[in-house]
């Protein structure tokens, strides 16, 4: 265990503890999201050893991850894609005076999720990833599919608008250079637009700068929550578990799943979480108007799936998502190369690794409980002050993913789009997650396409495509077998 | 009161009268005076960011000031290297500039050519390779090639990079240079080298010509196999790939150049500054380290050969894109 040494030292130790103030920090920002504050690591890192270095990644990813709910829950505004599955869940909380109860089950199912992924990590990492390996073009278009019909049916209100809304989404994934053809498309000889629009900016747009035109819009001082919570944090947490508990296992155990599938991360994970939560719940109804259930779905998941997307990461040296396709690099940089041979190799970097997952998810427990209660800043500030301090953030967040001011435009435009699409009730999320699955989708048909020379029928030719294509089947059939069925039981009752 | 304002005045007369002359007649003779700005066109994270990162760490030992690196990705490299041309030709902003520079324009992604870009200094140079799954049925790279030519067309694929990316440029030419038509393995369009190595892990595809430094873990995995690399010389972190000189007498080699450029109209003392900055920083132990770990291939040519360099390349590209069929 030579690996301890490495981490227990006063230099890691410093670092996991500025690294989970600086997560906390950016998650809780809106605007500023987690791959961001991965990326802003990148040069920093270059001055650390490897395990600080490691260290600091991992705890700023899974800080943000869970500092994503702490805006989300108090004005609406989801600190980071991953959130943006429950947002309505934990603001409609918030709304009725317990937001420091949906943040204290929030923190703790992060906890979970993040030490489950960790262990699932440590012991079934390898065969972990020779399943993830099985999967080529065919699932991955189903798996984005089944992305794409939860958001429809964990939509709150008209079907049509979240599918209206999701249709959006894809239209704007649709922008940029064509991976199959290479052909730009919509363009309009702006070379920034090559790159395709990024979700980020969308995001902040449909999120923040919405929530902001709609303050300004309603004139009432006032309209963020106007109870003051006093509510305890942790008060109810014991109870929630009692009876939820398999939430929560669920939750981690699709969360790391998702995440070991390279090119799928935390944001689709939580997205699926709640989605197969709602459908398998007893109170499926109450989902979306405050409910604890979709919480936890979600915010497990969440957090399992970034340890999950070290799995790949780790085995094969592939990115599980954005953070871990970041890190690859950095492993790379201080010549740790990701691969079987760092399994073995018998310097026990694996080991203090393992420890550094540990450790920062512990020590998301005094750090998000601190700020949970700093939190109350949210209410605090007056709007009129708080309002344009968020708007600068969002700017910036906008410019910093790609150093590209047209990245600001795009957030202010949509965000103008976002508030007339809100305002007449139009769902968001689903347009986010088209946004972001609608290139996955386009582009493995066609790759699937490409080599099968258009055979349809082999996206039923492989055992797990087969699998989740029927899944993806049964789903979309679900609301008229259900409707038939009623009609069968009123005819004989 | 009066004489003190004066005197202000004319304190704040001479002290500007100070700077615009550092500003315009000797500020070159202290060049560098402020932080640098590395425009790479790719990702953080990737093997073309690290060797940024790392060349530029090096340089700021030489010129004594930061080098920051700005990543601005996507669109195949479009919306970098239009950002590279678009800058001050003033020293300050410089890029990663990469071979497809000598393919964009081809394809009819931009106007932007190697015209655009004022040399400095080439870094590194990658070439590709042959990867194929270790349950591939071929065990060599002559049977490999035995069974493209005699099966029908499109009973292959191969992936690692888009629709007339520099794998897929290279390898066409590669089979072109065999005698065999350039469409008769079918390109699967890739976001780059690491998902097209899960495909081919996963049976979907049956060749990755990536450099070989990208199928390192793979490799050492035991789930792919590196048939040839089809460079002058063995890669030396990987001495048991030989070439495909070696193989098959082939000395087809053509493959991906990075080196460091600026915009058009940059002045020619402030390049030879760089450049003589740029060779020590080549040369010094931790960017040679870093690249002789990855694998990465080293090679040095200065302002001139760099950009008779780019200038061959964009002709030999041409012909390859004219022949793939995807000019534009």
């Amino acid at each position: 265990m030579n690996g301890v040494g490495l981490v227990l030292n006063f230099e890691t130790l410093l670092v996991i503890l500025a690294a989970s103030l600086f997560g906390i920090f950016v998650g809780a920002v809106p605007g500023l999201t987690a791959t961001m504050a991965v990326a802003l690591l990148v040069p920093l890192t270059f001055y650390m050893d490897t395990i600080p270095a490691i260290a600091a990644i991992v705890t700023t990813s899974a800080m943000a991850i869970f500092a994503g709910d702490i805006p989300g829950t108090y004005l609406n505004i989801p600190g980071t894609p991953a959130s943006a599955a429950y947002v309505g869940e934990s603001y409609a909380l918030a709304k009725k005076g317990r937001a420091r109860e949906a943040l204290g089950i929030n923190l703790v199912c992060s906890v979970f999720g993040g030490i489950f992924g960790t262990i699932v990590l440590i012991v079934v990492a390898q065969s972990l990833a020779e399943v993830a390996l099985q999967f080529s073009a065919f699932e991955y278009f189903w798996l984005a599919v089944l992305g794409l019909s939860c958001s429809i049916f964990i939509s709150v209100g008209s079907r049509t608008k979240a599918f209206l809304s999701l249709l959006f989404g894809i239209l704007l994934s649709t922008v940029g250079l064509d991976m199959m053809s290479g052909a730009p498309r919509f363009t309009f000889g702006v070379p920034d637009l090559m790159a395709g629009i990024n979700f980020i900016p969308v995001m902040i747009g449909m999120f923040a700068l919405n929530e902001l035109m709609s303050y300004y819009a309603s004139k009432s001082e006032k309209k963020t929550i106007s109870i003051v919570d006093n509510d305890s944090v942790f008060h109810n947490v014991p109870g929630h578990i009692k009876r939820y508990w398999r939430n929560m296992i669920r939750g981690s155990s699709i969360g790391t799943l998702i995440g070991a599938l390279p090119g799928a991360g935390a944001d689709i994970a939580a997205w699926i979480s709640y989605g197969v939560g709602k459908g398998r719940s007893k109170e499926s109804a109450k989902y979306g108007t405050g409910n604890i259930e979709g919480i936890m779905d979600a915010s497990s998941a969440n957090n399992s799936g970034i340890s999950g997307a070290w799995v790949p990461a780790l085995v094969f040296g592939i990115p599980g998502d954005s953070i871990t396709a970041i890190v690859i690099g950095v492993l790379y940089m201080k010549g740790m190369n990701p691969g079987p041979t760092i399994f073995m190799d018998g310097s026990g970097l694996i080991y203090a690794l393992f420890m550094v997952f540990i450790l920062a998810n512990l020590m998301m427990l005094p750090i998000g409980y601190m700020a949970i209660r700093l939190s109350k800043f949210f209410i605090l500030t007056p709007s009129r002050v708080l309002m344009p301090i968020i708007l600068c953030f969002c700017i910036v967040g906008a410019f910093a993913i790609n150093n590209s001011v047209v990245d600001i435009w795009l957030m202010l435009i949509v965000g103008l789009v976002a508030y007339v699409l809100a305002v007449n009730d139009f769902p968001m999320a689903p347009a986010i997650l088209g946004l972001v699955l609608g290139s996955v989708v386009e582009n493995n048909f066609m790759s699937a396409m490409l080599r099968t020379g258009g055979d349809l029928t082999s996206f039923f030719a492989r055992p797990i495509s087969a699998g989740l294509g029927i899944a993806v089947i049964l789903l979309w059939c679900s609301p008229l077998l259900i409707k038939a069925y009623r009609y069968q039981q009123h005819k004989s009752g | 009161m009066i004489i003190t304002n004066h005197s202000l005045k004319a304190i704040f007369a001479s002290s500007i009268a100070a700077a615009v002359m550092t500003a315009s007649g000797s500020a070159l003779a202290d060049y560098p005076e402020r932080p640098l700005t590395l425009i790479v066109p790719w990702a953080a994270g990737g093997g073309t960011d690290a060797t940024a990162r790392t060349i530029a760490r090096a340089l700021e030992e030489e010129l004594g000031q930061n080098v920051n690196v700005v990543n601005r990705t996507g669109g195949s490299g479009v919306v970098g290297h239009t950002a590279m041309i678009n800058a001050e030709p003033d020293g300050y902003t410089i890029g990663l500039a990469t071979g497809e520079v000598n393919m964009m324009h081809w394809l009819g992604l931009t106007n932007l050519t190697y015209e655009d870009f004022t040399p400095i200094a080439q870094i590194n140079y990658d070439f590709p390779g042959i990867q194929v799954a270790a349950d591939s049925p071929y065990e060599t790279l002559e049977e490999l090639l035995e069974a493209i030519r005699s099966e029908p067309k499109g009973t292959f694929t191969a992936s690692g990079t888009g629709q007339g990316g520099v794998w897929h440029l290279a390898f066409a030419g590669f089979l072109m240079d065999q005698g065999i038509p350039a469409d008769q393995v079918i390109w699967i369009p890739s976001e780059g080298a690491a998902p097209a190595m899960t495909e081919l892990v996963s049976g979907g595809i049956d060749i990755v010509p990536s450099s070989v430094p990208e199928a390192r873990s793979m490799i050492e995995a035991g789930r792919v196999k590196s048939f040839a690399v089809m460079s002058p010389e063995r890669i030396p972190s990987f001495p048991d790939v030989p070439t495909t000189n070696e193989l098959i007498g082939s000395s087809y080699q053509v493959g991906e150049w990075r080196g460091i450029a600026g915009p058009k109209g940059m002045d020619p003392e402030v390049v030879a500054t760089l450049e003589s900055a740029l060779e020590a920083a080549y040369n010094s132990d931790t960017y040679q380290g870093f690249m002789s770990q990855q694998g990465f291939g080293t090679e040095w040519r200065n302002a001139e050969e760099f950009g008779q360099l780019m200038e061959d390349m964009d002709s030999v590209f041409g012909e390859i894109v004219e022949q793939v069929g995807l000019a534009n």
